[in-house]
């Protein structure tokens, strides 16, 4: 029956909504090609500070092909670079990481995939397969632009961290390119959006947890700044990577306080 | 840090952000309904991350130091402002860091 409509998971479509299914199908690919390829060159950063910080390229292979989650990489050679012990390095990029079991709880029901699959697409659980499948309009798309970002992010963040990492080994000094400062910058690139200071739709999760409200917004930025803070004190008197995972106490206190909260419902209950 | 050190360090954090990732795919959708924990979790990864931004720029090893970076960093955030992708504002920085100590300037 050359007229038999074809079953779709939202049920019989009528050719009207197919097209219309193509249509966001492909916005979700073209997305996921060019979220992959901006975050892929990323990796060139990855690579060469991974190498600086006194990772083989190995080492550095590794976490691209099987951690893979950047702010848990930059993390884990952030802290070995400073001279940090395993634990902390360990306990800097899993603390990083929790928030991708978040993601995960989001994508289970949304990708509904079982045995090898599900091991798949846990792997490519990041921020940008995320950020991605919670920017189209429907759950079909959804799926499309989690895997193709996720796969497409694994295969160019790979291919660019080798780069990266023999182009750095190649490279000397790591202060005198300025790496250190580069390192720097990545982590204000990973914290900018976060703090929605500009309202870019960044890939970055954000979008999906939750809405940002401006309450929210302001107990970010008060945490960022009272983390960075304690940091800075704790340099001087705790062994190196300590100080990072001390910075986390900002986010319980914030937490338990939500000052941004108490402001916007001080506000909202004079008005 | 020796290469078997290296290897142990880069082995359990593998293991373990794997662990963390299918560990949303395997614990009950119920855990989403809990309104507390994505805030948490949220401020727990800007906290970590502004940590680690304060100490790679302000600190070398366990003093606190200022140099090249911190103009570099001032120009990576006009880069984040101006919208600019990041490995424009990666790359900016490095070459005003490396720039600056070529010139011999707050080396």
């Amino acid at each position: 029956m050359a007229r038999a409509r074809r079953p779709t998971p939202t049920g019989r479509a009528p050719r009207e909504s197919r097209r219309a299914a193509g249509r966001h199908d492909r916005t979700a690919v073209r997305q996921a090609l060019s979220v992959a390829v901006a975050t892929g060159l990323y990796g060139i950063s990855f690579g060469a500070l991974a190498v600086a910080s006194g990772l083989s390229v190995a080492h550095t292979m590794v976490l691209s092909a099987v951690l893979f989650s950047g702010a848990s990489q930059f993390a884990l050679v952030g802290v070995i670079g400073a001279g940090g012990s395993v634990a902390a390095a360990v306990a800097s990029a899993a603390l990083l990481g929790v928030r991708n079991g978040l993601y995960g709880l989001q994508m289970s029901p949304l990708t509904g995939a079982r045995g090898i699959r599900r091991l798949a697409a846990a792997h490519l659980t990041i921020d940008e397969s995320t950020g991605v499948a919670g920017a189209q309009v429907t759950p079909e798309a959804a799926r499309t632009g989690f895997w193709r970002t996720g796969l497409g992010v694994w295969v160019c963040w790979n291919v660019l961290t080798l780069a990266g990492a023999l182009a750095g080994d190649a490279m000397g000094d790591p202060r005198a390119w300025g790496l250190d400062a580069a390192a720097s910058a990545a982590f204000l690139g990973l914290l900018w959006p976060r703090l929605a200071l500009a309202d870019e739709p960044h890939a970055s999760a954000s979008a999906v947890t939750s809405v940002h409200p401006n309450s929210t917004r302001r107990d970010a930025q008060m945490a960022a700044g009272l983390a960075a803070v304690i940091a800075i004190a704790l340099v001087p008197v705790t062994p190196p990577g300590v100080p990072v995972l001390g910075a986390v106490a900002a986010a319980i206190v914030v937490g338990l306080w939500r000052p941004g909260q108490r402001l916007a419902t001080q506000v909202g209950a004079s008005t | 840090m020796s290469g078997t050190a290296m290897w142990v360090t880069v082995g359990i954090a593998s293991a373990l952000c794997f662990s963390l990732k299918l560990a949303g795919y395997l614990l009950p959708a119920s855990w989403l309904a809990k309104p507390r924990l994505a805030p948490i979790v949220a401020l727990v990864t800007v906290a970590l991350l502004a940590g680690l931004f304060a100490v790679q720029t302000l600190t070398t090893g366990t003093e606190l130091v200022v140099d090249a970076r911190l103009p570099a960093v001032v120009v990576a955030g006009v880069a984040l402002w101006r919208r600019a992708p990041f490995i424009v504002v990666v790359i900016a920085a490095a070459a005003v860091a490396a720039g600056l100590r070529m010139i011999g300037w707050c080396a």
